[in-house]
């Protein structure tokens, strides 16, 4: 269950307490997101939604550890990330997030192996249980048979697959999507959504997504709406119930 | 190491950019090397100096000849233990190029002053019993191709100006491969014998052994005090400082090496600091995204110092391999006009040292500044 109300339970995987972000530009500070609750579970398929500039990204960057709060606290399966040293937090979002960002951003010189092989160099596993791994994930994306591949040999459709496999190779705590169709035709993006869909349903992997595209966001369980900051009702789907704000 | 498929794979992301860098590191490597080398040519006469050998010359200059009785005066001072004299000859072989120096000697005292030059012992008592006789240096003879039995003929600007004509009797070898083996010696009295009357009966220079190093001083005092005040007063000082006085007649070469080594250092320092900064910042956002997916600071400094090393140690490999292949070609060339150049093991590790300094040096900021980027902005440029 998606809450937005801060009162969600403390078995939450994530639990999100009055975030705030605030940016300075100019000598303005400008408050990007304003005391934002979320409490999600694991195997919820979030999808947030709203316009450029209402704080999609900077919620998706903080959840991932990639930047830090103003106020505010993060805590993910019982750690705490909000306090976590730049050095602890690296390790953290090796261990707990798979990113899969809109542009693919794979690495042009290396191979599909390659680029899904990179997360588990900074493992102690070895070599042959590398290799193990990463044909497991090109195997679930449907490209074991372009793993020797380079990036530009690859459609746009297969690239994002390439980026989800290297998402998920080192089986992370929750996925982070950035716009993962936004690049891509309305065939390839269904084809993408198939698979986020998929490791939902059969491997249980907790997603939370940033989209313009309504139709991509209607695929999850649960669509919230960001905006100016404020995290707001959404469309609940079949499957799941938002309450915010006490409604159900 | 792990990492070393994505070093490579980016280092060979720009193939001309990494033949073009790799390529300024190997020239600059042989430049490097024959800075080195032509510097210690120039010291080695210091280097290989006897501690034991006192040079006499005249004090008004080295043009300026000395009687040739000074030499059994020296040899009574106390502490010597023998006594021999050169003189400059001053000829060409065949051309105006071939230049090499050659020296009139004594052959009754040579051998007892330079122990380091070997000569076969049949060799040289061929020389001292042919008038018209002379021994070569190892290295000159395999410049000229000469054989022992040979006749050479030197033309001399100097004493007339005529051409001369020598037999070459032997030919000498140093203990040390990187001694001075392209000296040719012809003898002095028949060097006296065919002189103008003016320079008859001189000596250029002294050379004495000391019985102890701990001589030097006090028998270098004694002669000049010996012929203070007469015709010839004479300058007598160590052998080492003689060379390196020797050496400065050319001039400043020490400050002119380190000036044009320091000119070549900074140059490859900005080409390569320049290329990594260029090659890091084309891809601040695959950098951003390793940093993502766990990467830490540290592993993404030691991405870019690995690329900028390696850089560094495949182009310092290839211009030491090209220095290897060259200098002894361009030492051959040049016997006789230079003190011979020598690649020795010190000058290649030092080359190497060289290589990876800046190689380290111009990864280093690059490296940091990528270090220090934060993922959210570099993230920002997808």
């Amino acid at each position: 269950m998606v809450r937005v109300d801060g009162n969600g339970g403390s078995q939450s995987l994530i639990r999100v307490r009055g975030l705030n972000k605030t940016y300075s530009r100019g000598g303005e500070k400008i408050q990007v997101l304003q005391g934002l609750n979320l409490d999600v579970d694991k195997g919820d398929f979030v999808a947030f939604m709203g316009p450029s500039g209402s704080g999609k990204t900077t919620l998706l960057n903080l959840l991932g550890g990639l930047d830090v709060p103003s106020a505010g606290s993060i805590t993910v399966a019982g750690d705490e990330i909000t306090h976590m040293s730049g050095s602890k937090l690296t390790q953290w979002r090796a261990r707990h997030v798979g990113f899969i960002f809109q542009m693919y951003n794979l690495i042009p010189v290396l191979t599909a192996y390659q680029n899904v092989e990179l997360p588990l160099l900074l493992t102690k596993l070895s070599g042959s249980e590398r290799r193990k791994h990463v044909e497991t994930a090109l195997a679930v994306v449907g490209l074991a048979d372009r793993m020797h591949h380079y990036p530009r040999q690859l459609s746009g459709g297969q690239e994002q697959r390439v980026t989800i496999a290297r998402a998920i190779v080192s089986d992370p705590t929750f996925l982070l999507c950035d716009e993962p169709t936004g690049d891509l035709d309305r065939k390839s993006a269904d084809e993408i959504m198939a698979l986020i869909e998929e490791l939902v349903a059969k491997y249980g992997k907790t997603v939370l997504m940033v989209t313009h595209d309504p139709v991509v966001a209607a695929r999850a369980h649960t669509t919230l709406h960001l905006e100016k900051g404020v995290l707001v009702e959404g469309k609940a789907s079949s499957r799941q119930s938002v309450l915010a704000g006490g409604a159900a | 190491m792990r990492f070393r498929r994505l070093i490579f794979a980016n280092l060979f992301r720009k193939k001309i950019r990494l033949i073009l860098t790799v390529g300024s590191f190997a020239i600059a490597l042989v430049l490097f090397t024959f800075l080195a080398v032509v510097k210690s040519a120039f010291n080695r006469g210091i280097d290989i100096a006897g501690a034991d050998r006192l040079i006499v010359v005249d004090r008004v200059g080295l043009m300026n000849l000395m009687p040739i009785s000074y030499a059994d005066k020296i040899a009574a001072i106390p502490g010597v233990k023998a006594v021999t004299h050169d003189h400059w000859f001053g000829g060409v072989y065949q051309d105006e190029k071939n230049f090499f120096p050659q020296f009139v000697i004594d052959v009754e005292n040579h051998r007892k002053v330079y122990p380091e030059f070997k000569v076969p012992d049949e060799q040289w008592n061929n020389f001292v019993k042919d008038r018209q006789g002379a021994i070569a240096g190892a290295r000159l003879a395999e410049r000229f191709h000469w054989k022992v039995g040979e006749r050479i003929p030197l033309k001399t600007t100097l004493y007339g100006g005529a051409t001369w004509e020598f037999n070459l009797d032997g030919i000498y070898h140093t203990d040390k491969p990187d001694g001075d083996m392209g000296q040719f010696w012809l003898q002095w009295k028949y060097f006296d014998e065919n002189v103008p009357s003016v320079i008859k009966s001189t000596a250029g220079w002294y050379i004495l052994k000391l019985d102890s190093p701990d001589d030097a001083v006090r028998v270098a005092k004694a002669i000049d005090e010996k012929f203070a005040n007469s015709s010839h007063e004479t300058k007598t000082e160590t052998e080492s400082a003689f060379a390196a006085g020797f050496a400065k007649q050319f001039g400043n070469i020490e400050f002119l090496i380190l000036t044009i080594g320091g000119v070549v250092f900074f140059t490859l320092l900005l080409v390569t600091g320049n290329t990594m900064a260029i090659s890091v910042r084309e891809r601040i956002s695959e950098l951003g995204v390793l940093k993502a997916i766990g990467f830490t600071d540290h592993s993404v400094l030691f991405l870019v110092l690995s690329e900028s090393l390696a850089i560094a140690f495949f182009g310092g490999a290839l211009g030491l391999l090209l220095a290897i292949a060259s200098i002894p070609w361009v030492s051959s060339k040049i016997v006789g006009l230079l003190p011979p150049l020598f690649l020795s093991k010190p000058v290649l590790a030092l080359g190497l040292v060289f290589a990876l300094f800046v190689g380290a040096a111009s990864g280093l900021l690059p490296g940091i500044g990528a270090m220090r980027m934060r993922v959210v902005n570099a993230l920002r440029r997808v």
